[in-house]
C-alpha cells in the first residue's frame, strides 16, 4: 500500500494502528446501525403483526410473522397498482431524458453549430436558477397549456416532460462527448457516414458508461418525485406511490402501511446493489461537474 | 455531408477568435445551402433540448419574473398590481417565521451535516480493504425515496414512550422525548432525518476527491515531522478545499428550499415551528383550495431566488479572497 494519510512507518506503530483500525471499526458499525439499521427494521416490521410493532417495536417477532401484510398492501390498498404507476412514470422520465440529453449533448458537443455557445450557455444559465421559481408556472402551464388547448392534469406527459429539462445530464454526456477521440470521428465521415449515422452508430455505442450513469440518476430522480406528481396528477388511480404513500397513511393499519413503504423501498435498494458503480461514479461525477 | 461537418467546425473556430468576422459567415448562404450545409439536421438534433428546455424551464423562469407583478387567478385576465405581491408577502406574519424557520434548519443541517461526511471520508480513504462495503453502506439511505424516508422516521418518532427512538433511549434510561410534537424539539428532529438522507451523497464526492489528493504532499508533511492529525489539517483539508466551499454552498443552497421534511412530518406545526419558505410558496399556491394566490408565491419565489443569487456572490468572493491569501 503506498503511503497516503498514515504513512508506513507510522502504520507500525501500535497506538497509530489502534487509533485508525478503531476510527474504522467504529465507523463500520455506525454506518451499519444508520445505514441498514432502518430497512432491516423496516422489513422487520412489513412483516409483523401491527399490535407487536405499536406495543414493542425493537423486538423480533415476539408472536411470529404476519406476511399477509405484505399481500394485503399489494392488494387491498393497491400498492400493485401505485407500483406500476411509478413504473410507467420512470419509464417516460428515462426516455425523454435520454432522448434530451444525447441528442442535445451530440448536437452541442459534435455538430456544433454557430449558436451551440449561444444554447450552452442558457442551459447552464438553468443549473443557477433554483427549481422553486419554475414551480408555478410550470404548474399554470399544465394547467393551461399553450398551443395544445385542453388541460395537461392528470396526464403523464406532465410528468415525463419537464424531467426532461435537467441540465445537469444534457452537461454531463455533452462532456463525454467532448472527450471521445475526434480521429474516430473524422474516419466515420470519411467512410461516408452522416450526422445520424455517426451518432447512432459511433458515439451512442461509445457512451454506454455515462449513459448508464444518466440512466441510473433518471430512474432514482423519478421513482423519489414528490411535490411534482403531486400537484399534476389529481387522481388517486394515476399518481405514483411516492403520492400515494402520504395519502393512504391515516387510513391504514400500521403494519400494512409499512409493508407498502418496504415494497416502495425495494426496487431502488435492488437498482442500486446491482448498479452500485454506475451509482457512485456519478455521485461523484456531480462533484466534479457542480465543482 | 462529411464536408459540411468539418467545415461546421473550422467555422467556429475563427468566429470564436473575432467575434466581428461573425456577421460576414452568418450571411453568406442562402437558406438552401444552409439545409444542404446540415443546417436543417443540426437543429433537429436540437429540436428534443429547445423544445423541452423552451416551455419547461427558459419560458417559465421568465413567466416567474412577470407573475410576480400581476395578480393571477386563472378565472379573470391577469392584471398589473406593481410590487404589491412583495409588499402583501413582506406584510405576511408568518414571512419573518418562515425565513427564520429556513435559517434555523440550514443552520442546524450545517452544524450537524456538514463535519459528517467530511470525516467519514477521511477514515474510508485510509482503508486497506473492504472500502466498497462502507461506500455502499454510506449511500443506502440516498436511494430510499424521500417519502419513504420521512414517513418511516415519522414512526420512528413516535412521542410515546413504545416509539422506536424512545424505546431504544429507554435502555439508556434517557427520555420519552417529544420529538415532532414540541415546538423547540421539531425542528432539529427534520434535521437528523434530513442530515440522515443527504449524507452519503457527499461521502462520495469527498472519497472522489480525496483520490485525487497528492500523495508526495503526505510524504512530505511527514518528512517536516508532521503526524496523522496534522496532515489531516495542513493537507488534507486545505487540498479538498475546492471540494469543501462547493459542497457547503451547495448544501446551503439546498436546504434553504427545504420543503419535504416540514411538510410530511409537521405541516409547518406544531405553532408554526417548521413553517419554511418553500411551505410558504406552497400555501400561497395550492394550499388554499378556493385558488391560488400565484402572484405572492412567485413573489416569495423570486426573493428566494435573489437572496441566494445575492448569498452565493458574496459567498464566492469571500471565499476567493481567503483563497488567495
Amino acid at each position: 500500500m503506498s503511503s497516503g494519510l498514515v504513512s508506513p512507518s507510522e502504520w507500525r506503530r501500535r497506538t497509530v494502528r489502534w487509533a485508525v483500525g478503531g476510527a474504522q471499526a467504529g465507523l463500520l458499525v455506525a454506518l451499519l446501525v444508520l445505514g441498514l439499521g432502518p430497512i432491516l427494521w423496516l422489513a422487520k416490521s412489513a412483516i409483523s403483526p401491527t399490535a407487536d410493532t405499536i406495543a414493542r417495536p425493537m423486538a423480533l417477532f415476539p408472536s411470529g410473522a404476519a406476511w399477509h401484510n405484505l399481500t394485503s398492501a399489494w392488494n387491498d390498498v393497491q400498492v400493485g397498482r401505485y407500483f406500476w404507476n411509478t413504473v410507467v412514470l420512470a419509464a417516460g422520465s428515462w426516455a425523454v431524458q435520454m432522448l434530451v440529453a444525447t441528442t442535445g449533448g451530440y448536437a452541442l458537443s459534435v455538430l456544433r453549430p454557430r449558436y451551440a455557445r449561444f444554447v450552452t450557455g442558457l442551459l447552464l444559465a438553468t443549473l443557477f436558477v433554483p427549481a422553486v421559481v419554475l414551480l408555478v408556472p410550470l404548474y399554470i402551464e399544465i394547467v393551461r397549456p399553450p398551443l395544445i388547448g385542453h388541460s395537461l392534469i392528470n396526464s403523464y406527459w406532465a410528468v415525463w416532460l419537464p424531467a426532461g429539462a435537467s441540465a445537469f445530464n444534457v452537461v454531463l454526456v455533452k462532456r463525454f462527448f467532448d472527450n471521445l477521440p475526434r480521429e474516430i470521428f473524422e474516419a466515420a465521415r470519411v467512410d461516408g457516414a452522416g450526422a445520424v449515422r455517426l451518432f447512432t452508430s459511433v458515439v451512442l455505442p461509445m457512451s454506454r458508461p455515462i449513459l448508464g450513469v444518466v440512466s441510473v440518476f433518471a430512474v432514482l430522480a423519478s421513482w423519489k418525485d414528490f411535490l411534482w406528481p403531486l400537484l399534476v396528477l389529481t387522481e388517486p388511480d394515476e399518481q405514483p406511490l411516492s403520492v400515494r404513500l402520504p395519502a393512504i397513511q391515516p387510513q391504514t393499519e400500521l403494519g400494512v402501511f409499512l409493508a407498502a413503504l418496504f415494497i416502495a423501498t425495494l426496487v431502488p435498494i435492488a437498482a442500486f446493489l446491482i448498479f452500485q458503480r454506475s451509482f457512485l461514479r456519478g455521485s461523484g461525477l456531480s462533484g466534479a461537474v457542480k465543482g | 455531408m462529411s464536408e459540411h461537418l468539418i467545415r461546421g467546425r473550422v467555422g467556429l473556430a475563427p468566429s470564436g477568435a473575432d467575434p466581428a468576422a461573425r456577421p460576414a459567415v452568418r450571411w453568406r448562404g442562402t437558406p438552401l445551402t444552409w439545409v444542404h450545409g446540415g443546417g436543417l439536421t443540426t437543429l433537429l438534433f436540437l429540436a428534443p433540448m429547445l423544445i423541452v428546455f423552451g416551455a419547461c424551464s427558459w419560458y417559465p423562469i421568465v413567466r416567474t419574473v412577470v407573475m410576480a407583478f400581476q395578480h393571477t387567478n386563472l378565472v379573470r385576465p391577469a392584471t398589473w398590481v406593481g410590487w404589491d405581491n412583495f409588499r402583501a408577502v413582506w406584510d405576511d406574519p408568518l414571512f419573518p417565521i418562515a425565513v427564520k424557520n429556513t435559517l434555523y434548519f440550514a443552520g442546524l443541517a450545517l452544524v450537524i451535516g456538514y463535519p459528517i461526511p467530511l470525516a467519514a471520508a477521511v477514515i474510508m480513504s485510509e482503508l486497506r480493504r473492504g472500502g466498497a462495503l462502507f461506500s455502499v453502506l454510506a449511500y443506502l439511505p440516498v436511494v430510499i425515496p424521500p417519502v419513504v424516508a420521512v414517513l418511516l422516521w415519522k414512526t420512528f418518532y413516535d412521542a410515546g414512550s413504545n416509539g422506536v427512538f424512545n424505546t431504544i433511549l429507554g435502555w439508556l434510561h434517557l427520555g420519552p422525548y417529544p420529538w415532532l410534537q414540541d415546538p423547540h424539539w421539531a425542528m432539529p428532529s427534520l434535521v437528523l432525518e434530513s442530515t440522515w438522507a443527504n449524507a452519503g451523497g457527499t461521502v462520495i464526492i469527498y472519497l472522489a476527491a480525496l483520490r485525487g489528493v497528492n500523495r508526495d504532499l503526505y510524504e512530505a508533511a511527514a518528512l517536516d515531522g508532521a503526524g496523522v492529525w496534522r496532515k489531516v489539517w495542513h493537507v488534507t483539508v486545505p487540498q479538498l478545499r475546492g471540494v469543501l466551499l462547493v459542497t457547503m454552498i451547495l448544501q446551503i443552497i439546498g436546504t434553504a428550499q427545504v420543503f419535504l421534511e416540514p411538510y410530511l412530518f409537521t405541516s409547518g406545526g406544531p405553532s408554526n415551528s417548521t413553517v419554511t419558505v418553500l411551505l410558504l410558496i406552497y400555501d400561497y399556491a395550492f394550499g388554499n383550495s378556493l385558488g391560488g394566490d400565484y402572484g405572492s408565491a412567485t413573489a416569495l419565489s423570486l426573493m428566494l431566488a435573489g437572496a441566494l443569487a445575492v448569498f452565493s456572490a458574496v459567498y464566492l468572493r469571500l471565499t476567493r479572497n481567503w483563497s488567495q491569501s
